[in-house]
């Protein structure tokens, strides 16, 4: 196990004009996430992934709040509870254990500095840098390591392409070889050459160092081709979890059906049906299973109680009461 | 229309600062219109007894020239808010008319005319504007005083204009429209104008700004009409008599209180102005809206 | 890489020189296409005090005064000798103190405005950018609020006021500082402490209130700017990646925040000499803006004329040494 989350609950809370609103992000999420695997979550946009890998870093900052669970880490078969930290300690973890790769990376990096200064103020927060000439090759050497061209390390970002700062996003957040890497949305503003050769870098970095990716993205096709498991993300709750062949061949919940459903496939003509609907609103999420206003098998259950999350097989779960009819009954 | 007024009831309920700032200009615009029920006009002097401290009779008091403070300091808020009005308005004509041209026309054309709209806001205006009133001192009113105050003041806000016709030009209705067969100055007009419309006001309430402090110090330096009262031109006559000396304090209390009044209303309406207009804060606005009716 | 950088320069000195000949042009087209003749309202301010004048010797006096003033032949002649006797450094004479040159008038004034606006105004800037920063990174710090009122405050008073203000209170009301001038009448210019002290005390008001104004609007354009800095995505990257608050202030807040505030410095150096005519007018601090306050009063339109020249000029000087010295702070200028 790299990482367990615990019925985690983050929500975003904020009054303005004196009407306090909660945004439940994340609602009861629950998953554990192997060693040397790569983990996708998926889901439409404003499910909450991004709030859910945020918080698996350890960012925290108003107005989103932790209101229950547990992240849990196994650092050097230590288990620590990530909101039990202090904030020194948070940020030894941060970085050489996990390491995070911001949605919309292409903006990371500090428009007036050369890429070597982030990597120098990125070490330093970290370790000290006695020998500036060592850390230079110790730099150059990770970054010809990955494929890059050794010329970015001295670049100022504005004269790389997307692609090019999305690398060297990904070289920054590598340079310790942390056991756990978020990445969230890495490849969503490339197109798609460029996307293939970001996500092969992570597949690279994944086999050679064996750590744990979670990979969070709303591009089926992205998991398709580079997860191992993947978790079905929606209005703050997993709903499925399983091998990657399992999700996309023999989808269980209606929602991941409906996912899979709408990727084209070559030579198949037939139009895509769309989900009718649009997602909840997470300041106001409907009773039950979330999506019943929307699925077409809902029964009198799915609106009054939360489907348990049950297994079918093969670490194959899925939080469907229809789905999970015959266990159930 | 209709916007205006939502736009207004939407900073009054939710902006202390724009409350402070609406309710100081309503009571300062009502105070200049007072001037047209002066019992006295403000060319003639000793009306009222001199050197009077503000008291009941006299609310601010009377100058070393018999004039009533209270009636002279209406018509002196009166004439510098018209004078400022006047200038913005016709700085307005002036910065709408390059901004959207050379936003529109682009190439050579927009070339040009920001070089010489970058000349002059870089110029400075004072040295420039002192030769002028040196010259036309005497001959000088509040309208051709605006004019050429104006002639000055157009440039920085045309810049601004045009990068809002820029960022206009990109959207996408802009294109559907020119599809449709419109023509350009129909788009600017039916289309564009709704989006420059908050931009002209606020500048024009910061280009008010800058022309009133204008007026106040030509005014101190004597260069502007010293018999029509306006807040510079009052300053102006207390330092004459050097009211401080002669401890006549009110007679520049007067004006100096209303400016700052006058000046702090004017800057916080155009800052809750703009914080409303950003788009951020408006992204945050819609979606209060949409969370607090679901 | 090299052509970018090269195209940014003369792009710079070009727009300097377009300042300098739309500034000039404006001027020069003033006295001559408003409708009342320098020569005359100067032959009218001389005789107003003169008993009898002949005829003939008030001939003489306008055609000197038309030649003084380069009035004679058409306005394209004129216009041409104008330019003429500009690049030789030559402003005319003054009239209020004849045949002295505006131009040696205006060097024996300039250090006064350089030393006292150039400092206060670079003070102010420095000390605006550097607590706007602070505030707008800490800007849910009680401190940092308390400030933010102040500055909305001070700032949007006119400054012929705000200066004022400073005088009645510090100079008479409770007098800490003397009333005017640049130092005591007794001391002698040099470098003895005497001299010095006099001058930082004369000094100390009008420079405050040019630090307090300009302090104000620094330090609220510079905290919304930071506040907008903060929100971008590296700032949150380094600041999860574990860098120290201190160096995410200085290497990625204020390096990025500060860019629009240094164009902000160009023109802020050219309010200079807007500010040095109230300023100085206000504290009677002997400089150039005093110089034409008395210009205006003793009727000398060639000083006037010489001073809005030379205000033109510099400032254009001043806002294409700073646009020369941005690429040092913005790598995306040179290198493209």
């Amino acid at each position: 196990m790299a990482l367990k989350i615990e019925n985690l609950r983050a929500y975003y809370r904020s009054s303005e004009a004196g009407v306090a609103t909660v945004v439940r992000a994340v609602d009861g999420v629950n998953l554990t996430i192997k060693e040397n695997e790569i983990f996708g979550i998926a889901g439409e946009s404003s499910c909450g992934k991004t709030t859910l890998i945020r918080t698996l870093s350890g960012t925290i900052k108003p107005p989103l709040e932790i209101v229950g669970g547990r992240v849990v880490y196994d650092i050097k078969e230590k288990e620590v509870d990530l909101f039990s930290l202090r904030s020194s300690e948070m940020r030894a973890l941060r970085w050489k254990h996990v390491a995070y790769i911001l949605q919309g990376s292409m903006s990371v990096l500090n428009p007036v500095r050369r890429v070597i200064k982030t990597f120098e103020d990125f070490t330093e927060a970290h370790e000290r840098i006695t020998d500036r000439k060592a850390f230079r090759e110790k730099v150059n050497k990770h970054v010809l390591d990955l494929g890059l061209p050794i010329d970015v390390v001295t670049a100022y970002p504005h004269q790389l392409s997307g692609g090019m700062r999305q690398r060297v996003a990904i070289a920054l957040a590598t340079i310790f070889k942390p056991p756990v890497i978020l990445a969230d949305e890495p490849t969503t503003a490339l197109d798609v050459v460029v996307q293939r050769g970001v996500l092969q870098l992570l597949k690279d970095i994944q086999r050679e160092t064996g750590n744990t990716v979670v990979l969070v993205t709303h591009d089926m096709a992205v998991h398709a081709n580079v997860a191992d498991r993947v978790g079905i993300m929606y209005a703050g709750r997993i709903v499925e979890v399983g091998a990657v062949e399992d999700i996309f061949q023999r989808a269980r919940h209606p929602y991941t059906q409906h996912l899979i459903s709408s990727l084209p496939t070559i030579g198949d003509r037939t139009p895509r049906s769309a989900l009718p609907g649009a997602p909840p609103s997470l300041a106001n999420p409907p009773e039950g299973c979330r999506f019943h206003p929307r699925c077409e098998h809902a029964m009198d259950v799915c609106r009054r109680e939360v489907p348990p999350m049950l297994e079918e097989e093969n670490g194959h779960q899925t939080a469907c009461f229809w789905a999970n009819r015959e266990a159930v009954s | 229309m209709r916007s205006f007024f939502g736009i207004l009831k939407d900073l009054l309920s939710r902006d202390g600062r724009f409350r402070f700032a609406f309710i100081a200009l309503s009571a300062l615009i009502l105070f200049s219109l007072a001037s047209y029920w002066s019992p006295h006009s403000p060319r003639f002097s000793f009306v009222v007894p001199p050197n009077m401290r503000p008291n009941l009779d006299y609310w601010f008091g009377t100058n070393s020239r018999g004039q009533d403070l209270f009636w002279m300091m209406t018509f002196a808020t009166r004439n510098s808010l018209a004078f400022g009005l006047m200038t913005a308005a016709l700085s307005r004509v002036i910065s709408i008319f390059v901004g959207l041209t050379s936003g529109y026309k682009g190439g050579l054309y927009d070339r040009v005319l920001m070089a010489i709209n970058d000349s002059f806001i870089v110029l400075p205006v004072l040295p420039i504007l002192i030769l002028l009133n040196f010259i036309l001192r005497g001959q000088m009113n509040l309208f051709t005083l605006s004019l050429t105050m104006a002639f000055f003041g157009w440039a920085f806000d045309a810049r601004l204009m045009r990068s809002q016709v820029l960022s206009l030009k990109e959207r996408e209705f802009t294109n559907n429209a020119i599809f449709s067969g419109m023509k350009m100055h129909k788009i600017t007009l039916k289309e564009h104008l709704p989006f420059v419309m908050p931009i002209v006001f606020s500048t024009w309430i910061n280009n008010m700004m800058w022309a009133m402090g204008m007026e106040v110090t030509l005014s101190v330096l004597g260069l502007s009409n010293i018999n029509i009262a306006t807040i510079g031109t009052t300053i102006y006559w207390a330092n004459q008599h050097q009211a401080l000396i002669s401890g006549v304090w009110w007679w520049l209390g007067a004006p100096v209180a209303i400016s700052v009044l006058l000046f702090l209303s004017m800057y916080l309406t155009v800052i809750s102005l703009n914080q409303h207009l950003d788009p951020r804060t408006r992204l945050q606005r819609i979606r209060e809206a949409t969370t607090d009716g679901t | 890489m090299k052509n970018a950088f090269l195209r940014y320069i003369i792009l710079r000195v070009l727009q300097c020189l377009m300042v300098i000949f739309v500034g000039i042009t404006v001027t020069f087209m003033i006295p001559r296409f408003t409708p009342v003749d320098p020569v005359e309202q100067a032959i009218t301010r001389m005789t107003m005090f003169q008993q009898s004048t002949h005829p003939e010797a008030l001939e003489e006096m306008r055609a000197s005064l038309a030649t003084l003033y380069g009035l004679e032949g058409s306005v394209f002649e004129q216009y041409l000798g104008f330019w003429g006797r500009l690049f030789r450094g030559d402003l005319g004479p003054s009239l209020s103190s004849f045949p002295r040159p505006v131009m040696t008038l205006i060097r024996t004034s300039l250090p006064w405005t350089a030393g006292l606006l150039l400092t206060s105004t670079i003070i102010a800037w420095s000390l605006g950018n550097i607590i706007g920063a602070f505030a707008g990174y800490f800007h849910h710090k009680k401190w940092s609020q308390v400030l933010g009122v102040m500055a909305l405050v001070v700032w949007p008073i006119p400054y012929y006021i705000f200066a004022f203000l400073l005088l009645v209170l510090l100079a008479y009301v409770i007098p800490i500082f003397p009333l005017s001038g640049a130092f005591a009448i007794g001391s002698s210019p040099g470098l003895n402490w005497n001299f010095i002290s006099s001058v930082l005390r004369h000094g100390f008001l009008p420079a405050l209130s040019i630090v307090a104004i300009g302090f104000g609007g620094q330090f609220l354009g510079m905290r919304s700017l930071v506040s907008n800095v903060i929100s971008e995505d590296y700032i949150l990257y380094a600041e999860i990646a574990g860098v120290p608050n201190h160096r995410i202030l200085k290497n990625y807040v204020i390096r990025n925040a500060l860019l629009p505030q240094i164009t902000g410095l160009a023109l802020q150096l050219g309010m200079i000499f807007n500010g040095a005519m109230i300023t100085e007018f206000v504290f009677s601090y002997p400089g150039i803006g005093y110089l034409a306050y008395t210009a205006i009063f003793s009727g000398d339109f060639g000083l006037i004329m010489g001073i809005a020249i030379f205000s033109i000029v510099a400032v254009a000087l001043a806002v294409l040494i700073i646009d020369l010295l941005y690429p040092v702070f913005d790598p995306r200028v040179k290198l493209r």
